[in-house]
This record gives C-alpha cells, sequence and structure tokens, in this order.
C-alpha cells in the first residue's frame, strides 16, 4: 500500500506540489488525474524517493521509499518509458535491473511474454522501439522483481487501442490478486475503465479524491422544463446549486431530488437526467476548471479541455 | 496502519550487495555499442603503437619496458573518458531514473561505479602488458632487443596512472553530470591550466604542482623522487578528490526527473 501525507514540493516561489494526502490500498486500483503540468509526475517522483519533498512523507508498504532494501522487489516503478539506455536491448536493460535486484534470468522471458515483447522485439535496440514498445518495455521493467505495488506514470501514453486494453485488464488482474496499483493519466477515459477510487489533481493541489462510483454519482442532473426559470427559482429555493449547461440545467444533486422539487413546484419537466453521459470527463472538467492552478498560467485552464476532447 | 504491523511476514528482501551492483556496473560498461567500442578502441590503439614500435623503433628500444610505457598511452587518454560516460550517460540516457529507483541509497551505486572503472583500469594495465609481451616476443624473433627485464616500481606506478586517470574522469563525470561538458571540462582545464602556468611568471610554481600533465609523467618510469610524489599528490587532490568529493554531494542531492 501507498501511503501520501501532506507532501509539498517548492521550486522557489514556484509551488508545483501543494498539502498532497492519498492512500492507495491493495486490491485497488488508484487513478491519478489531473492536466499536464498538474503535479502528478512530481508527486510521483516524490513516492519513489527520486525528488526530495520540501515537506510531508510518503510511504509504499509502511516505509519511506528510500529505506525500502530491494525497491524493485516491493514497488514496481514506471515514470518514464523513455528513460531507457537507446543503445540497449530491450532484453538487456530488463537483464541489468534483474541482476541489480537478484531475480533469476528468467524471469526475463516471464515478464517479456507478459507484455507481449517476443524474442525479436527483445533483441532489438530500444533506438529503435515505438512509444508503445517502450511502454510495454517499462511494464516489463516494473513487473520484474514481481512486486505488490506498482507506481505507474501515464502507461497507456503511445499505446494503440488494443494495447490499452489489454494493459487494462494486466492492471485489473494484478490488483484484483491483491496488488496495489497507482496510476497516473490525463486520458480520462482510461483511468474511469479501470480505477476503483480517483484521486483528482490540479494546480498542485488535490481537488477530489474517493471511490470512482462515489464521485460520479456527486456529477448531478441535466434537468429542462418548458418554463426554465420556474424550475431555476424552485430549484435555488430549495438551496441547490444550478447552473446553465448546455443541454439545461446543470443541478448538483440527483434526479430524485429534482424531480420531486419540480412536482412540488408544479414544473413541467421536458426532461431529466443523470449528467453522466460524460462521466468522468465532466467531473475531471467541472474540477480542473475552478481549481486554484498556481502551476498553469491564465490560459492554461482551457488547456485540459484540448487534451480531454482528444 | 495495520500493514505496519504485518511487515514481517514479508518474505525477507535483502539489499543487493555492493559486489553484485559492482558486476551490474562493469555490465553497464560493455552492454552498449558506445562502451565496447571504446574497450576495442583502446585496445586497438595500444595494438597499433606497438606494431609501429616493432617497425620504426631503434632494435635496442624494442625492450618489454618501453613497449609496455607506450602500450599504457592510449588507455590513459581514453580511460578518463570511460569513466566519464559511465557516470553521465546514466543522465543523458535518462536511466538514471530506473537506476536509482531501483537502488536509492544513491552512494551505493556511485561506489559500485568507482569500483568498476577502477577494474577496468587494471584491465587495462593487465592488457598492455600482454601487449607488451606479445611485442616483445616478436621484437625477439626479429632482431630487435626483445629485452624481458621489467621493474616492479614501473608496474606499481601504471597501476597509479591509469587509476588515478580513470577516476579522476569519474570524478569530472560526478560533479557535471553532462557528458560533453565533462568530457570537454576534462580534456580542456589542463590545457588551459598548463599555459596559464607558462604564461603567467608568478603560477610558474603553482603549475608544477598542480598540471597534472606533468605530475604524472614520471608515473610512466620506474623513478619516481619523493618531492615528484608530493606534487603528484598535490594535483590529485586538485583534480581527483575535490571534483570528486564535490560530485558525489551533487550527484546525492540532484533530483532525477
Amino acid at each position: 500500500m501507498i501511503a501520501v501525507q501532506q507532501l509539498t514540493k517548492r521550486y522557489g516561489r514556484h509551488t508545483a506540489v501543494e498539502d498532497v494526502s492519498f492512500h492507495c490500498e491493495p486490491g485497488t486500483v488508484t487513478g491519478f488525474l489531473g492536466p499536464n503540468g498538474a503535479g502528478k509526475s512530481t508527486t510521483m517522483r516524490m513516492i519513489c524517493g527520486l525528488t526530495p519533498p520540501t515537506s510531508g512523507t510518503a510511504t509504499v508498504d509502511g516505509r519511506p521509499y528510500r529505506q525500502l532494501p530491494n525497491p524493485g522487489r516491493t514497488v514496481g516503478v514506471l515514470l518514464d518509458a523513455s528513460a531507457q539506455h537507446v543503445g540497449r536491448t530491450g532484453r538487456e536493460a530488463l537483464a541489468v535491473a534483474a541482476a541489480t535486484m537478484g531475480v533469476g534470468r528468467h524471469r526475463v522471458d516471464e515478464v517479456l511474454d507478459r507484455v507481449g515483447l517476443g524474442p525479436a522485439a527483445a533483441r532489438r535496440r530500444v533506438r529503435a522501439y515505438s512509444l508503445g514498445m517502450r511502454q510495454r518495455l517499462g511494464l516489463a521493467h516494473a513487473l520484474l522483481g514481481n512486486p505488490r505495488v506498482l507506481v505507474l506514470d501515464e502507461p497507456a501514453n503511445g499505446l494503440d487501442p488494443e494495447g490499452i486494453f489489454w494493459m487494462r485488464g494486466l492492471l485489473r488482474d494484478f490488483a484484483d490478486r491483491g496488488g496495489t496499483v497507482l496510476l497516473s493519466s490525463h486520458l480520462l477515459r482510461e483511468v474511469e475503465a479501470v480505477a476503483d477510487r480517483l484521486v483528482v489533481i490540479g494546480g498542485g493541489r488535490i481537488v477530489a479524491q474517493g471511490g470512482k462510483d462515489e464521485l460520479l454519482a456527486g456529477v448531478g442532473t441535466v434537468v429542462r422544463a418548458r418554463d426554465t426559470e420556474a424550475l431555476r427559482a424552485a430549484l435555488r429555493r430549495a438551496r441547490l446549486a444550478v447552473s446553465d449547461g448546455s443541454e439545461g440545467l446543470l443541478v448538483n444533486a440527483d434526479t430524485d431530488t429534482v424531480g420531486e422539487i419540480a412536482l412540488t413546484a408544479g414544473v413541467a419537466l421536458t426532461e431529466l437526467r443523470p449528467a453522466g453521459g460524460g462521466g468522468l470527463e465532466q467531473l475531471f472538467l467541472a474540477l480542473t476548471a475552478s481549481a486554484p492552478s498556481a502551476a498553469v498560467p491564465a490560459t492554461g485552464n482551457t488547456e485540459p479541455t484540448r487534451e480531454v476532447v482528444r | 496502519m495495520t500493514t505496519v504491523h504485518t511487515a514481517p511476514e514479508v518474505t525477507p528482501v535483502h539489499r543487493p550487495s555492493l559486489a553484485r551492483l559492482t558486476a551490474v556496473e562493469l555490465r553497464k560498461l560493455v552492454d552498449t555499442r558506445a562502451g565496447r567500442w571504446l574497450l576495442v578502441t583502446i585496445g586497438l590503439i595500444s595494438a597499433v603503437i606497438v606494431a609501429l614500435l616493432l617497425v620504426y623503433a631503434e632494435a635496442p628500444e624494442q625492450t618489454f619496458t618501453v613497449f609496455f610505457s607506450i602500450a599504457l598511452l592510449p588507455a590513459g587518454v581514453l580511460l578518463p573518458v570511460l569513466g566519464i560516460l559511465s557516470i553521465t550517460s546514466e543522465w543523458s540516457q535518462r536511466t538514471a531514473l530506473t537506476t536509482f529507483a531501483l537502488v536509492p541509497r544513491r552512494e551505493r551505486v556511485i561506489a559500485a561505479k568507482l569500483v568498476a572503472v577502477v577494474l577496468a583500469a587494471l584491465g587495462s594495465v593487465v592488457t598492455s602488458l600482454a601487449f607488451a609481451a606479445a611485442g616483445t616476443a616478436i621484437a625477439g624473433a626479429t632482431g630487435g632487443a626483445g629485452s624481458w627485464r621489467v621493474e616492479g616500481a614501473l608496474l606499481a606506478h601504471a597501476v597509479v596512472f591509469q587509476v588515478a586517470s580513470v577516476l579522476m574522469g569519474a570524478a569530472f563525470g560526478l560533479l557535471l553530470l553532462n557528458t560533453p561538458l565533462a568530457i570537454v571540462a576534462y580534456l580542456v582545464l589542463p590545457i588551459v591550466w598548463s599555459i596559464v602556468g607558462e604564461v603567467v611568471r608568478p603560477l610558474h610554481r603553482a603549475a608544477e604542482w598542480l598540471d597534472t600533465g606533468r605530475t604524472m609523467e614520471p608515473l610512466l618510469t620506474a623513478e619516481v623522487t619523493a618531492g615528484q610524489w608530493q606534487r603528484l599528490a598535490v594535483s590529485l587532490l586538485v583534480w581527483m578528490v575535490v571534483p570528486l568529493v564535490a560530485g558525489m554531494v551533487r550527484t546525492m542531492r540532484q533530483e532525477v526527473a
């Protein structure tokens, strides 16, 4: 398991990560979500002891990463698929890591097989690898020490749809067998499909965290009526937050509540449904757009939108 | 957290020994084309130089001692590059990310790297001995002096020469963490220093003590005086020990991204 407590990282006057706390439990996949520059990678590097935090602590299996005797056997780390010597073959990169961790050479073949890198691909130098192949190699590297915890930064990056589907299955299986997975992404669909829990970060701060279903349920309701203003007034009287969506009013309550209020107020509805059509996407957009973004310049708030659409 | 209490149930995992880490670092010296070619180049140049001596040197000079002293030179120039690359390639290739994730006690990685390059330096001395032996044998058969006489002191000096060379390179690598910068600094700084030492009269005496080009030269002979040892020690303190210590501090603190 991973425990992050009040991690903060400042670079001079710039705060990259501020007061970030969350837990990842065995048997779960935690999606670590946020736009680029939100502080995901910095947080993960702090968890892995590669970046010293300004304040706060992070532990893996109850210990600070740097105090793990042989970290590769406890936690598999993939922080950047491009961080491999391009002059080594895929197999050699794994063999070096296996020798460092003290795991047998047979593990190299096992993980190569597990991530779908065939003998021909394993003999090629990393220079000739596509980003997707590098991600597979990085995942093989993370699995090599047979760890119980995985920390993966944007592992779906560069994978084709079939590869993404495959990795989803692999991570789900890893967690179902009692493993702990922390997986970052700005590709919302990817995380939504595999995560049990979500931690959403924007501008270096956590803007939301909790169970995926719970967070999605909190997204609200889309409601339309012929007499929009009467409906709005009724909802306001019930002290619900109401905003104008593109398809009607967005209400921060479930459909039952909104329907009851409309009935009591005698307003005829033309549409009433959960705003979950876009699921996490709307949550993500709403949260990151309103997040205090010290890290992102004013115009940066629109950046995640484009990534999401893609 | 309950996890803390259940921790002892976990199968004991030992931290990698320094011997294992050194073996890994030795492997990393040769498992890329760049590293292999560097070693092959050192060997080839030594072989070519010995061959040239066989063809062009006067017969009385074709002795084991001469062959050996000359065969040391290519390694003396290129071993520092090996030392630099062993450190800086982790940063230029960004493998530091995986290396330090697997071994977060960075001082252990650094120690393993230093031991590995020192072993490589010792290996180069053995190779030079082999080339010298081959040259002497051929010289004996082709009318050269072919004298096998060699003083033990020369061998010891050669070891000091190569080990100091490779460690100076590693020190520059640790300090600068950037391949081209470290190589240029390593090659250019001593030259600049010796020029300055020549030109600026008040620095003349300092140059005698700090120019490694001059202080290390006696190591290629069997005779090194006490004064020469002192100068060597002072110059190595400045060009090897100080950058090594400062470089370790920097590498320990450097954020890996």
